[in-house]
């Protein structure tokens, strides 16, 4: 008997053993090149500034992080809160909150609308969705630009009609960022929804109407519940990437209106404060887990929360 | 199974002309953006049969936060004469001594005893220019020739304006326009730089590059930036102006330097007396619009650079220009920090 | 067709909600594609249709460069991801829980987690030091990078075959004394060959994609098309890049399409 269960346990001990080399490859590959720098970033947020880049290496302090948050003024040396650090925190949470919040506007009824097809058009409806999200981010960006910049086709298509007599100033601005967002994320929204819309059992509603609700209260007391992982999941899906959007802003606001990823940029290029960028990028994840934490906790329980 | 010979030799094909791309000499340059003449690169390559890669920059401290980085790849570098002296004492430029190069005589004497790089050991000029303000005449009739454009601007041009995101040129517009001098430690006029700049951003549209797309488009009304590219856009829109501000307008000078750490090191060499040559630095000018450093080129520049209002200043205005040169050291740190202020 | 008196489905306005959508998702692409074959020299005129754009871009030879550049880097991280993320796979499903399991599901995912901006920043800050260190500053920091983070995604599709898989058919061969090596190659990787190709074709398109991690971890004379083409929308934008987004984009429909039937293509 005991020899027997040995035998096993030496079996199962080499199946771990082995198991552990086929992803080792996988594993060493991401510790080098996506994890492990995180950790030296960690440090690098710990260390005082070089004059002109990098960090002093070997030193301890923690200017990078009081930097987040404050500023020592430079004139009569007293120390304030980092107002134009503040303000970019708020763009960056606000701007991906509205982005969720639309999105969600705009997702949903079109989710509802491809779950509604007939079995046969709907693959297209979805596939119409796969599309723009497997196209370059870069490229959405920049064709966002050329709808709504001054001579873009919004403003020439306003103006010929006679609406304005001016074009409408969106580029470099937040709205300009909002909208880029949108578009962008939109597929993100979608298919998450869908995904659970597609398993809804229609007859549950039939039995809705059939103890007299409206439609309504339909969508809000029987469609809405059943499909709130879906919600939850794409909302999650929209949110954290808007959090940490770079091109967007980059290419729709002009470089004066920057989120949280344009001020790491910044500190690691033109800003030359590398401690502070890595901090500011740390605050960052900290953020993105927050919000998966959040989606953690609202997600347990309910079917289909990974994917 | 044929398939899979036919993507294998594709594969394969691919590899090999990937690497065949980089086989002979190369050289590798980190210059700013919209500022290098694709025809004179492209008789640099033929005639060398080198092959030249161009990176984009936008500011000179991005550029030396890059390179100070390491690892850049970079074979040159072209900073501006302020920061020439930043670059040597950080060790990151080797001493090329053009001035022993063939066609240095051809470099303007006024050129050569430069005080960021006296005897030119280092560095060659590449453009030289000023920094102005240009604006759509349709949108805004009044007085050009002023900074107030952008740092108290008239309410037409609120919320149009794209403002040059380089430090020296908006600090010494912004010093000159509050009534101080160049390189200057009073801090309570600093303060006061800094409040006023602080207060005029939020007027402004953009801080950014594509000016010579953006201003004759209508994208930007008005824009305190570089000559050259506000000539480039008068040339698509004749309804842009230039204007020099009364109250102070910095010359500039960007000069081609090799990187010690270069890969390339003969063959930038070769570039910086390439550009020494008058017909290849008009070249230069002929896509810039900017002025060169060298002897007899404008023989070889198109008939409209000769006379353009955004090259030849107007005599009265003659005084009010000044160049950038160096501060101190401390001084240049204090110039930072109101800068990172001014940025955020 | 007979109207139903009642279509419990119907919400008013969702219809009229989901075709705005769809107009927004696809109007300014068309736009974008619309403006390529624009024959100005500007961005803001229509001059007529002409294909000069596209053969200037073709001329272009930072472009030539930049696209055989993001090719023979998406290949190389596409083959190199699917690989390590086949094994990892392998690794991972068909087991009972064990000690160190959940942790491979979330380190192979934590590329998924991290703003694509603060892994570029990392990168910077320790591959700079490494080419310094090293003195080599070629393409084989951005295939690593390319490869760790295209890895979850080439996993995806693997480690759900396997897990929807039979494992009948391996136990036959094992019965048939067949090595395990053996019992792999002749049972399991044909029947993984779909979701193989899927993942390879998923990494690819995710490493073509990328532009902020390349950005900050490329060296001079690195550009991909996508920093390539960022670097020229901060200027002067000619209508040159239109076609080469057009290109891109031409591309990238191909790629999903055919991904798209490669994986709906049920065994």
């Amino acid at each position: 008997m005991a020899n027997a269960e040995e035998i096993a346990r030496a079996a199962d001990a080499r199946d771990i053993r082995d198991r552990w080399l086929l992803s080792a490859p996988a594993l060493v590959i991401i510790l080098l090149a996506a994890t492990g720098p995180l950790f030296v970033m960690l440090a690098y947020s710990f260390m005082l500034k070089g004059d002109y880049g990098d960090v002093q290496f070997g030193t301890f302090s923690l200017d990078g992080w009081t930097s987040v948050l404050f500023q020592r003024d430079i004139f009569d040396d007293t120390l304030g809160l980092a107002d134009a650090h503040l303000s970019i925190f708020w763009r960056s949470i606000s701007l991906s909150f509205y982005t969720t919040v639309l999105t969600l506007l705009f997702g949903f009824p079109t989710a509802y609308f491809i779950a509604t097809r007939p079995p046969k058009t709907r693959e297209v409806w979805v596939f119409l969705v796969t599309i723009p999200f497997w196209t370059n981010l870069l490229i959405r960006t920049f064709a966002m630009q050329q709808v709504i910049r001054n001579e873009g086709l919004v403003n020439t298509a306003l103006m010929a009609l006679g609406i304005i007599k001016q074009p409408l100033q969106i580029m470099n601005t937040d709205a300009a960022i909002l909208l880029g967002m949108i578009y962008i994320y939109l597929p993100l929204m979608v298919l998450p929804i869908y995904a659970s819309m597609e398993k809804l059992d229609f007859r549950l509603v039939e039995a809705g109407y059939d103890l007299y609700a409206g439609r309504w209260q339909v969508l809000r007391r029987i469609i809405f519940p059943l499909i709130k992982p879906g919600v939850i999941a794409g909302s999650i899906l929209v949110f954290i990437p808007s959090l940490g959007a770079y091109v967007i802003p980059r290419v729709l606001g002009g470089g004066k209106n920057m989120m949280l990823g344009n001020l790491i940029e910044l500190q690691f290029g033109a800003g030359r404060n590398w401690p502070l960028g890595a901090a500011i990028s740390i605050t960052l994840m900290v953020l993105v887990m927050i919000a998966l934490l959040f989606y953690v906790r609202n997600a347990s329980g309910s079917e289909g929360a990974h994917g | 199974m044929k398939w899979k010979t036919t993507a294998a030799t594709a594969a394969f094909a691919l590899f090999a002309f990937a690497g065949s791309a980089y086989a002979d000499g190369e050289l590798n340059i980190f210059n700013w953006g919209d500022y290098t003449s694709p025809e004179m690169i492209k008789k640099f390559e033929d005639t060398y049969k080198v092959k030249v890669t161009i990176t984009d920059y936008d500011s000179n401290d991005t550029a030396l936060s890059k390179v100070r980085a390491g690892g850049h790849g970079f074979d040159i570098v072209v900073p501006s004469a302020n920061y020439v002296q930043i670059w040597v004492k950080e060790g990151l430029l080797l001493e090329a001594r053009p001035d022993q190069m063939e066609n240095f005589k051809n470099v303007d004497e006024r050129w050569v005893n430069v005080p960021w790089d006296p005897g030119r050991h280092y560095t060659v000029p590449w453009q030289w220019g000023v920094t102005g303000i240009g604006v759509n005449t349709k949108v805004y009739g009044g007085d050009i020739n002023t900074s107030a454009i952008f740092l108290d601007p008239p309410k037409e041009l609120v919320g149009k304006i794209n403002v040059a995101p380089e430090m020296n040129d908006v600090l010494f517009a912004t010093i000159k326009y509050l009534g101080g001098d160049w390189c200057t430690d009073d801090k309570e006029l600093l303060k006061k730089v800094r409040d006023k700049l602080v207060e005029a951003k939020p007027k402004w549209l953009a801080m950014d590059y594509s000016v010579t797309e953006k201003l004759p488009a209508g994208d930007y009304s008005a824009v305190y930036y570089w000559n050259g590219a506000i000539m480039r856009s008068r040339i698509k829109n004749p309804d842009i102006k230039f204007g020099y501000p009364k109250e102070g307008f910095p010359f500039f000078m960007d000069s081609v330097a090799i990187l010690k750490d270069a890969k390339n090191v003969d063959n930038a060499k070769l570039f910086m007396n390439f550009i020494m040559d008058p017909e290849n630095a008009a070249m230069i000018s002929a896509f810039a619009k900017y002025a060169n450093g060298i002897k007899g080129s404008k023989a070889f520049m198109p008939a409209d650079m000769k006379d353009a209002p955004e090259l030849v200043v107007p005599p009265e205005l003659e005084k009010a220009g000044q160049f950038l040169t160096p501060c101190s050291p401390e001084v240049q740190q204090l110039y930072t920090r109101i800068w990172t202020d001014v940025q955020k | 067709m007979a109207k139903r008196p009642f279509d419990i489905q119907a919400q008013p306005g969702f219809g009229f909600m989901a075709l705005l959508t769809f107009f927004a998702l696809y109007l300014p692409i068309a736009a974008l594609v619309a403006y390529s074959f624009n024959a100005a020299d500007s961005l803001s005129r229509w001059d007529g249709v002409s294909l000069r754009w596209f053969i200037s871009a073709w001329h272009n030879s930072a472009v030539q460069d930049a696209s055989i550049r993001s090719l023979v880097l998406a290949v190389s991280a596409a083959a190199l991801s699917t690989i390590a993320a086949t094994m990892a796979a392998l690794a991972t499903t068909r087991t009972r829980p064990y000690p160190g399991l959940t942790f491979k599901y979330a380190f192979i995912n934590q590329p998924l987690m991290v703003p694509e901006i603060v892994t570029g920043v990392a990168l910077l800050i320790v591959f700079s030091r490494i080419k310094v260190w090293t003195g080599y500053s070629g393409l084989g920091y951005l295939i690593a990078a390319h490869t760790a983070f295209c890895i979850p995604f080439a996993y995806l599709p693997i480690r759900a075959r396997l897990e929807s898989m039979d494992l009948t058919l391996e136990r036959a061969a094992a019965d048939l004394y067949a090595t395990p090596w053996k019992a792999f190659r002749f049972v399991t990787l044909p029947l993984l060959r779909p979701a193989i190709i899927a993942g390879f074709m998923l990494a690819f398109v995710i490493s073509l994609d990328d532009v902020v991690i390349t950005e900050f971890v490329k060296s001079g004379g690195q550009d991909t098309l996508p920093t390539y083409m960022l670097g020229q929308l901060r200027r002067e934008t000619s209508p040159e890049i239109n076609a080469i987004a057009t290109v891109f984009l031409a591309l990238s429909v191909v790629l999903v399409t055919t991904f798209y039937f490669v994986n709906r293509r049920k065994p």
